[in-house]
């Protein structure tokens, strides 16, 4: 018995070491974050592996007659899927743009908001173009081109009591956020003294604010917005606040054929004003026509949206700092190529 | 209820296309788990202690990583890894089968050890050969006690098909998504009804597999 009961706390033990050891070596094998990156690619095996590039060149896409873009299939209306097996949307407007322009047939990859970079880390698909913020975190391991649109927070409240500065929210007030979101952190790193309701999920967080318990919603502006329009009786007071990112096509790391490409190709397209016709042809429904200058970037110059927007952003000086140096951010990132 | 929403264009044909993909996947994994799972679970009832050892690892880590960590693994790490780029819906079945492998030896060996010993006894007293003993008394009560179990992990696994969107596979809680998306502002109330009808494909699924289990149980029974 003694003997038997040994060689079963043995053989746990070793389970355990095993199931550990294999758990973080697969760990670092699906990490998403840059530090297990890094211990991967001091490896020389992961290093040979680096210089073989994944992904495909523009010569080579072009030969294909076939490009693998990575769109979103669920997120009316930048990527999503009509009744009739279509897909849609401003992200897919401008793909299809693409396609046209480089004369190959368009393969849509439906990619959730996890795996966008790993497709890319992969060279599973050849650009996505998935409403893909650019931060400095993803330029680590992706590369953006110029940038086609404008996101930042927004704040949306009851019209009985709308908000139009954060500074209007009285101490015992509570602001609705998603955890996870820009929205969660910006307010916690710059309005600490703000209470927060968190919820995960956006229909948990919907219920609530319809319910009153928190006097303000703040989420992405695209989806404050939206969520005005389509409910009676809110107004979004705050339409930009916070660090004013851009949204912008993405490459695998190194494909500068690409990438090139893609930045003449959206430089081009500004001159005839593409990526308005783009607006007015998918997101003119949900956002209306005001919102048509906050939201579009043309031909990859995002000065001008940043100027447009930091009227409402400059309520506090701190905002402005934030939005400038993100501005410079995304500037680095797209001329890193 | 959202139900007029179906009948938009191909709607409820892309649902049932969608349905069909995750079937199929569920359905190869299954076949693989069954016939590899059986002959895992002989392996590990001769408790042999190198088997023992490594089929316990195995069967820890399938129980320990979630499947979809293990969908990563397999669809980008095998790229990212090796440079081997496989098809999603293969990734799919290779990691389908992993599990179901593991799940399925271990109701074979649950079973196998389940049956007491004096059964082996009194069939080579009664004059009985080892092929004849398992053949006329050990398998059939093994089947009988495993096909309820069995039922349960291959709607487990159906069930769990719908993971396979985190790696483009467009099945059919996806196309639901979609659709329930796409009609966002025409008709907001169109997440119950698709849920709803999802629910019910997803029933018409494993309904007659549970049924089929029934069946078995009962004609087995004697």
């Amino acid at each position: 018995m003694k003997k038997n009961n040994l060689k079963k706390i043995l053989a746990a033990t070793l389970t355990l070491a095993l199931g550990a050891a294999t758990l973080t070596g697969c760990g670092s094998a699906s990490a998403k974050d840059s530090s297990a990156e890094q211990t991967s690619s001091e490896a020389p095996a992961a290093q040979e592996q680096s210089t073989d590039k994944v992904y495909r060149t523009l010569d080579e896409i072009k030969e294909s007659g076939e490009i693998n873009i990575g769109v979103f299939s669920d997120k009316n209306p930048f990527g999503y899927v009509d009744e009739n097996g279509e897909y849609q949307g401003y992200d897919v407007y401008f793909a299809n743009k693409l396609g046209e322009d480089l004369g190959v047939k368009i393969n849509f990859v439906s990619t959730e908001a996890a795996s966008r970079v790993e497709y890319l880390e992969t060279g599973k698909v050849d650009i996505v173009l998935a409403n893909f913020t650019v931060t400095e975190e993803r330029a680590e391991k992706v590369d953006f081109a110029l940038p086609y649109m404008n996101v930042a927070l927004g704040v949306v409240s009851p019209k009985a009591n709308v908000i139009k500065d954060l500074s209007e929210i009285k101490p015992d007030d509570q602001v609705i956020v998603i955890s996870g979101t820009t929205a969660e952190t910006y307010l916690e790193k710059n309005y600490p003294d703000i209470k927060l309701q968190k919820f995960d999920t956006y229909a948990t967080a919907k219920t609530s604010f319809e319910n009153g318990t928190g006097v303000a919603w703040a989420n992405d502006n695209t989806e404050v917005i939206a969520y005005a329009i389509e409910n009676e009786g809110y107004e979004v007071g705050i339409p930009s606040l916070g660090s004013q990112d851009t949204i912008a096509p993405a490459v695998s790391k190194g494909n500068t054929t690409l990438l090139d490409w893609i930045n003449g190709e959206i430089e081009t397209l500004g001159k005839e004003n593409f990526f308005h016709a783009d607006y007015e042809a998918t997101l003119i429904d949900t956002y209306g026509k005001d919102y048509e200058e906050t939201l579009v970037v043309e031909g990859g110059k995002v000065a001008d949206a940043a100027e447009a927007s930091s009227d409402a952003s400059s309520a506090s000086s701190e905002d402005a700092g934030a939005a400038a140096s993100d501005a410079e951010a995304s500037t680095e990132a797209s001329s890193a190529q | 209820m959202g139900f007029e929403v179906l009948l938009k264009g191909n709607n409820m044909i892309r649902l049932l296309t969608g349905l069909a993909v995750s079937l199929k996947i569920s359905f190869i994994s299954v076949a693989i788990s069954i016939v590899l799972g059986v002959i895992l679970g002989i392996l590990m009832a001769f408790k042999n202690p190198v088997i023992t050892v490594i089929t316990r690892v195995y069967l820890e880590i399938v129980r320990i990583m979630p499947q979809m960590v293990l969908l990563f693994i397999v669809y980008f790490g095998t790229t990212k890894a090796l440079g081997i780029n496989l098809e999603a819906e293969t990734a799919a079945v290779i990691v389908f089968s992993f599990w179901g492998t593991a799940e399925m030896a271990d109701l074979v060996r649950g079973a196998l050890l389940s049956i007491p010993v004096i059964q082996y006894e009194s069939s080579i007293s009664l004059g009985l050969n080892r092929f004849q003993t398992y053949r006329y008394v050990i398998v059939p009560q093994i089947i009988r006690r495993m096909i309820p179990l069995s039922i349960n992990l291959i709607t487990r696994m159906i069930k769990t098909t719908s993971l396979v969107m985190m790696i483009g596979i467009v099945e059919v809680l996806k196309v639901g998504q979609q659709i329930i998306e796409a009609n966002r502002k025409a008709s907001p109330t169109a997440a119950f009804g698709i849920f709803l009808v999802i629910f019910l494909l997803y029933f018409m699924a494993c309904w007659p597999i549970s049924m089929l289990s029934r069946y078995l149980e009962k004609k087995w029974e004697n």
